[in-house]
């Protein structure tokens, strides 16, 4: 028996003390040099090299410090977009809250450099930190936060977040969760759990106990809600789990299973699939009044939903063709227009939070193997980022640079050993793949947006 | 593969092992062993067949389902008071999404076939397992074979 902690693990605005801006040191002014070779890059341009940065343990607490380092060093690393300098090459640690000697950094090989503080007392924290741009021996970023002190590794995510999008110059996504389905016992009797953890791999918990199959988690784009499908009563059905409360609730009345839920990007409503004798349908549900409509009603399996970022097209899986591909229609309903014309089946659209592209699992086609892919939503400029038995089921960070999927190992034998599925990131560029640890077998991985 | 390990169902199912090809007849039914109690599920399993099986990607009856699911009614109009489901499974090549509405397919086909044939809707109830609820747990041809299915159970 697995104990289920307390089920409360809602926290948006749990870390209520505001980030204060620290100005700059008045020295440090004097100190900037225009014309020299920045730390700050345009990660859009191309791939480029990855940007190597200092992140000394901060002042202060001794222990805070080298924790709060660490976590930032380990987000900046597996992002693959930055190379953290190894500690044994420092010259000196950062001195806190003051101006940091950039002679003797220069000779690291870094180009940017961390330094803070943590002080606190009764359980209350205030961590600051700086962040330096060292050739040109400039401050980039000054913040101070203030929060409790079980709230430091959201903290340190959310100081490795300001560190990415000021060197990299887009929003960074580490202070994020991802909520995924455990699996664990034998394939003929899978017991599945929903499953939520930090994208680190830490604080992960059990959200049900086991009792009912469940599937396909999605959060809700502002709320401290996840949209996930359960055969609770062995009536297979889209549920909203409530993760302030722990409490579960139906979504909708109907006669045939429900299905592949999506929340639309205003949080107002949910998409999914409703089985329709032979086929599916998709609807649209409305949280508030709880009504629905009938988007699709081909006679096919129309199935796995998804909006674009902007709300006014939805992006689906059919087989109204014969074989399954993706299709995109607009938000009413109608004008679907096919979009895959690739090698094999094509499923779990999944639209870019840029909106610039959408993410696929395709298979069968010219191998027996899975890939997990990205296109133009309008079917252009296919790319296959990673492949294998059997991957599936992409999901995008918040910033649409990383996706994560899952990947599931063959059977060996009839009574499945060497059946695995884990997680797996990758980055848009394909490079990067990276497994993502957990404590059991996971699954259908959904990521949160930014800050939830 | 060893059969032998995934007992009696398994051995009822081997015998549509090849996707493609219709498959034999039936064996013989085990005669009714002691214990069985008529109108069970165990009765069901070993003397009519309790599932049907598919093609790859398919929800078309086969002439062997067909006859299936023949015998399947004609036990259910013997036993006029049992309620059934009718549960739609996939093999592992297919997304979960997917193969969760390719199941139900599945099973609307079989239970389709059932009232066709007589029985009662209020008898019948349908769900979906898509691929997780798989028979053989292999990731071979004669698994998959097996795992695209619709399975008969009393309520």
């Amino acid at each position: 028996m697995i104990h289920i902690p307390n089920p409360s693990v809602g926290r948006r605005s749990v870390i209520a003390g505001a980030a204060g801006l620290l100005a700059a040191p008045a020295t440090v002014f004097a100190q900037a040099a225009s014309g020299s070779q920045s730390a700050v890059i345009d990660v859009n341009r191309a791939r480029t090299e990855p940007i190597p940065i200092a992140v000394p343990d901060l002042g202060g607490d001794e222990q805070l410090g080298r924790d709060i380092a660490g976590v930032i060093t380990n987000d900046l690393a597996r992002s693959g977009l930055f190379r953290t300098i190894d500690h044994a090459a420092f010259i000196q640690s950062g001195p806190s809250g003051s101006t940091p000697n950039f002679q003797n950094w220069k000779p690291t090989g870094a180009q940017a450099l961390v330094t803070g503080s943590v002080t606190g007392s009764g359980g209350q924290v205030r961590v600051e930190f700086r962040l330096w741009d060292i050739l040109p021996g400039t401050q980039i970023q000054g913040t101070a936060y203030t929060t409790t002190q079980s709230n430091w590794r959201r903290i340190a995510h959310k100081m490795a977040d300001v560190i990415y999008e000021r060197l990299l110059g887009e929003k960074g996504y580490f202070d994020t969760r991802i909520v995924y389905i455990s699996g664990t016992g034998p394939r003929d009797r899978r017991t599945k759990r929903l499953a939520i953890m930090d994208q680190d791999s830490e604080n992960n918990r059990l959200l049900t106990d086991g009792s009912w199959l469940v599937l396909t988690p999605r959060f809700h784009p502002t709320r401290d809600e996840i949209a996930f499908m359960s055969y609770a009563n062995n009536r297979p059905r889209v549920y909203i789990f409530d993760l302030t409360s722990g409490r579960q609730t139906q979504l909708g009345d109907f006669a045939g299973m429900t299905f592949a839920p999506r929340f639309a990007p205003d949080g107002s409503s949910v998409i999914m699939a409703v089985s329709n004798g032979g086929g599916s349908d998709i609807i649209s549900v409305d949280l508030g009044s709880r009504t629905s409509r009938r988007l699709t009603e081909s006679g096919s399996i129309d199935v796995s939903p998804c909006y674009s970022p902007d709300g006014s097209q939805i992006a689906f899986a059919s087989d109204r063709g014969g074989d399954q591909q993706i299709y995109v229609m607009g938000a009413g309903g109608g004008g679907a227009r096919r979009i895959s014309f690739g090698n094999g089946r094509y499923a779990t659209p999944v639209w870019s939070p840029r909106g610039d592209l959408i993410a696929f699992t395709r298979y069968a086609g010219d191998t027996s193997d899975f890939s997990i892919g990205v296109m133009h939503p309008d079917g252009s400029g296919e790319r296959l980022l990673s492949q294998g038995w059997d991957v599936e089921g992409p999901t995008f960070a918040p910033n649409g640079r990383v996706l994560m999927f899952y990947r599931e190992t063959r059977s060996q034998g009839p009574r499945g050993s060497g059946f695995s599925s884990r997680l797996v990131s990758v980055d848009i560029t394909g490079f990067n793949e990276r497994p993502v640890p957990t404590p059991t077998d996971g699954s259908d991985p959904a990521w949160s947006p930014l800050g939830a | 593969m060893n059969v032998k390990t995934l007992g009696a169902l398994a051995a009822v199912a081997l015998v549509a092992a090849c996707a493609t090809k219709p498959a034999p007849e039936a064996p013989t039914p085990t005669p009714v062993a002691a214990g069985i109690v008529p109108g069970s599920q165990e009765d069901l399993v070993a003397n009519v067949g309790d599932r049907v099986f598919y093609d790859l990607n398919s929800s078309t009856l086969r002439a062997d389902a067909k006859g299936t699911l023949e015998k399947q009614s004609a036990w259910l109009a013997k036993y006029g008071s049992v309620n059934v489901q009718v549960a739609g499974n996939c093999d592992e090549r297919g997304t979960e999404e997917y193969n969760l509405a390719l199941g139900e397919r599945r099973a609307h086909s079989a239970a389709s076939y059932l009232k066709a044939k007589g029985v009662a809707s209020a008898r019948l109830s349908t769900i979906s397992y898509g691929k997780d609820r798989p028979t053989a747990q292999g990731s071979t041809e004669e698994a998959w074979a097996q795992n695209r299915n619709a399975i008969t159970s009393v309520r």
